[in-house]
């Protein structure tokens, strides 16, 4: 196939599907930020974004509304976090295992609320999605324009709420309380910190995120929910979390990469890249995060409390 | 122990009438805490505890580990809730239900393990829950640093506000922890075993602030089972036995000696009989020995001693000298880079724990719970962690238990271990019990050396007494003993030969009998050596370090 890589469509497609394919990674990854940095685990960001993309799919399905169904999204979303945090928080279960169950949960939960609502399996009949935001002025620029100027909504969204979510993080008191409880809960708490309050909050912020996550694959990127249509999605999240060391930034910049190798995949045809099997292009993800787990491309330090229940003494 | 009723005021029976001679010289009491009872699932930690805290005054709270002593702050300070009892502040009954409670009563506390977050700055975590916000919401960290600096201005306790906790010294973490209070307006300080991390220097430091946080009017309690400390710092002091209050009074009217009689409950030898040392044969030599530190840094830089046997030598240093490290090397823990270590004339400086295990040396581990015993094994598996490979515990494949369960039976005997029986997890037992099972385990081996760091972290009086009576046994008998320990203290009493070892080298050797605290605190601190003065260490070792330099050249010979 000829390609010309002077061609400047090329470079719009690859900057466009790289956007398209980032958006529920950082959502999610967002989502992981917040929980880890409070000291919780949440595996579940696959689960919760797959029972989402689910719901808000059913309720714009039902009310034609899709915004609708972008709230029932949030909602359900903060509600599956909801039950983790109980199990993790008030419980001190295994939080790896509670994510794990939620996870598996909702794979079975979906596909037979598919098959029970719809009658259909695989896939749900189409939906309305919510209409794509164009940017005044900035749509008009060439090149630029068609690059970032039209998309779905979730694409600006997922970038505010990393401006949002490293301000709140960083630049606050909550943030600082945050930190603090998923640094060392106890000098936290001995200040006055509401250890469990701060970790509810965040825990269900996570959920909310990854429920918005799930909304930008069936009602913004598709138009329909498929079994499964997750993908992994919530476990590249974590990696780009880890790999952008727990900080909305640094996940955002991770999100970018990976969305970019998966950009690379489905454009290898056109770039000519078909002498790289694109196997190899959908694993550099996951070579790069362990490799910054491993402390080869700067040390990835995880929040010292992350994932030890809190336990009051008394 | 009629010799302490008379000077001390009984607390327990009659506390209000105890107290009113005091209250006449003194005022009313800032903290009044009245018949505090504290259950814990078969334990009374508290029974019926009453204490009382003056303005300006500095209370000393004694007591061994176990008496109840933190326990008592805790409820204080709002972490635990008190199954009976009243709480007065300023003559007002007060409900203490959260540590925000206490702060809000004008009451910090400095616990025993610092309450920092490692990554955090200074001021962020002094200011943190009561952050400074700017009218936009935004957290208003240059207010932080300018209220940091004033109040560190205001009470002398010198911290750089954008230091992270992470890179600043045990002393510095310490005078954080105290801004955090008093930057929550504290009028009342608890520190709780204030001095436990601190070198000697430190603690005069220490000692120095207390007296001018008093004098601007804030009253402090002290929590600490030294009983030098609570002559040397305190005015009043109140000690607590297995969670009573067995007395209360004014420093000045009591000593030492009474102090340790009410506190175990029995006389005390405060001070260790020993016959001296007879050394023979070299049994330990250390040639140029270096190794790098957990995080690849330089630990071990060229050190050189011996241990002979029948003789227990002593290492003083601050921690974080590369006694550590020191340890790990000589017992197979971690590689050395370059030099030799000889046992009996055989080089091991290669040799894996076992190996040197063979060749009889045994270990006493710094940490009980992390190294020196596996929790959640059974009193009789941890006895034989050293040797299960061999017979008679070891049958081909299987472990011979029942030879196991008896030579637990025995070994709990002869070493007094409490414990029901030999089959609980060891994780039950008492911190002192535990240190129990590792001694016995390792000088059950018949070592030719011992290498016993820290033998007694964490231990109360009684314990002490017990590890220390073992390893003059040990000595006597002729084994070698080198013991690495951060109490001074303990190694001026135990050894018959000190080291100081500072930044990884050995700076200083003496005779026990010979060595003061003066000495080995300046030597532990850098003071004296060839690598000569460090400049903040020297100023902070101050008037002190100068009185001391003269009998110092006299007694020491550096080693190089």
């Amino acid at each position: 196939m000829e390609t010309n890589l002077a061609d400047v469509t090329i470079y719009i497609a690859l900057v466009v599907s790289t956007l398209r394919m980032a958006t529920p990674l950082i959502l999610a990854g967002l989502g992981g930020v917040f929980s880890e940095r409070s000291g919780v685990v949440n595996i579940a960001l696959e689960g919760i974004m797959l029972i989402a993309a689910f719901m808000g799919m059913l309720i714009s399905h039902f009310t034609r509304a899709p915004w609708l169904g972008v709230l029932a999204a949030v909602a359900s979303g903060a509600a599956i976090a909801a039950l983790h945090a109980v199990v993790c928080i008030k419980y001190k279960s295994n939080q790896v295992v509670s994510g794990t169950a939620i996870n598996l949960f909702s794979v079975g939960f979906t596909g037979f609320m598919l098959r029970k609502v719809f009658e259909h399996a695989g896939q749900s009949p189409p939906v309305p999605k919510v209409a794509d935001w164009t940017i005044p002025l900035i749509e008009k620029i060439p090149v630029i324009g068609a690059m970032i100027g039209k998309h779905t909504p979730f694409v600006y969204l997922s970038l505010i709420a990393v401006i949002i979510s490293n301000f709140v993080l960083f630049k606050t008191k909550l943030g600082l309380r945050i930190r603090a409880v998923g640094e060392h809960p106890k000098a936290a708490e001995t200040v006055g910190v509401d250890v469990f309050a701060i970790r509810y909050l965040c825990v269900l912020l996570s959920g909310a995120l990854a429920g918005l996550a799930g909304a930008s694959l069936s009602l913004g990127f598709l138009s329909q929910f498929r079994e499964n249509m997750t993908g992994g999605r919530g476990f590249i999240a974590l990696a780009a979390m880890i790999f952008g060391k727990w900080t909305p930034y640094g996940t955002l910049r991770a999100c970018l990469l990976f969305g970019f190798a998966d950009a690379l995949q489905i454009l290898s045809q056109t770039l000519g890249l078909t002498f790289i099997p694109t196997d190899f292009l959908l694993m550099a993800p996951y070579i790069l995060t362990m490799a910054a787990l491993a402390g080869i491309i700067g040390r990835s330090v995880p929040p010292a409390a992350s994932g030890i229940p809190y336990e009051r003494q008394k | 122990m009629p010799g302490a009723v008379l000077h001390m005021q009984r607390c327990l029976a009659s506390v209000e009438r105890g107290f009113l001679t005091l209250k006449e010289s003194i005022g009313d009491p800032v903290v009044e805490m009245r018949d505090i009872t504290v259950k814990f699932p078969g334990v009374i930690a508290n029974d019926n505890v009453s204490v009382d805290v003056y303005s300006g005054e500095i209370l000393a709270l004694l007591g061994e580990n176990g008496a109840g002593k933190t326990t008592l702050m805790n409820v204080l300070y709002g972490l635990y809730r008190p199954d009976a009892g009243r709480i007065r502040i300023h003559g007002e009954q007060v409900q203490i239900n959260t540590p925000n409670d206490a702060i809000r009563l004008g009451i910090g506390m400095v616990h025993q393990h610092f309450m920092l977050i490692p990554p955090f700055t200074v001021a962020e975590n002094i200011v943190l829950g009561v952050e400074p916000v700017n009218a936009a919401g935004k957290l208003d960290m240059d207010k932080a640093i300018r209220d940091v600096e004033e109040l560190s201005n205001q009470y002398g306790l010198v911290v750089d506000p954008r230091a992270n906790i992470d890179d600043i010294s045990v002393g510095m973490q310490q005078r954080v922890e105290i801004l955090k209070a008093l930057y929550r307006g504290a009028e009342v300080l608890i520190l709780d075993e204030p001095t436990a991390v601190l070198t000697p220097q430190e603690v005069d430091e220490l000692a120095a602030i207390m007296r001018s946080l008093v004098h601007q009017g804030k009253s402090i309690i002290f929590i600490t089972h030294k009983l030098r400390e609570v002559i040397a710092i305190s005015d009043r002091v109140a000690v607590l036995r297995r969670g009573k209050c067995v007395g209360t009074g004014e420093t000045k009217n009591t000593t030492a000696e009474e102090l340790a009689q009410m506190m175990v409950g029995r006389e005390v030898v405060l001070s260790l009989e020993k016959e001296p040392a007879k050394p023979g044969d070299t049994v330990l030599r250390v040639e140029n020995l270096h190794a790098r530190s957990g995080r690849n840094l330089p630990a071990l830089r060229g050190v050189f001693f011996d241990v002979k046997a029948g003789e227990i030598v002593g290492i003083a240093g601050i921690e974080g000298n590369g006694q550590s490290e020191l340890v790990e090397t000589l017992t197979g823990l971690r590689k050395s880079t370059s030099g030799h270590i000889y046992v009996n004339g055989i080089d091991v400086a290669h040799n894996q724990p076992r190996a040197l295990i063979e060749q009889g040396v045994a270990h006493i581990p710094e940490d009980r719970q992390n190294r020196g015993l596996i929790l959640d094994f059974t009193v009789a598996e941890n006895f034989i962690l050293r040797n299960y490979y061999k017979s008679p515990f070891a049958r081909g494949i299987n472990l011979d238990y029942r030879k196991v369960q008896a030579h637990a039976r025995d070994l709990i005997s002869e070493f007094d271990v409490r414990t029901p029986h030999e089959n609980i997890p060891v994780r039950s037992l008492s911190g002192g019990n535990q240190q129990k099972v590792v001694v016995a385990r390792e000088l059950s081996s018949e070592p030719k050396l011992l290498i016993a760091s820290q033998p007694t972290r964490g231990l109360d009086v009684g314990a002490i007494e017990f590890v220390h009576k073992r390893l003059l046994a040990q000595r006597d008998q002729g084994k070698a003993i080198l013991l690495v320990s951060l109490e001074l203290d303990e190694i001026m009493s135990l050894s018959d030969r000190i080291l100081v070892i500072y930044e990884g080298q050995i700076v200083g050797e003496m005779a026990a009998s010979e060595a003061t605290e003066g000495e080995l605190g300046l030597l532990m601190a850098g003071g004296h050596g060839k690598r000569g003065l460090d400049t903040e260490r020297s100023e902070r070792s101050g008037q002190y370090g100068q009185q001391i330099q003269e009998p110092l050249r006299t007694h020491v010979k550096p080693i190089s």
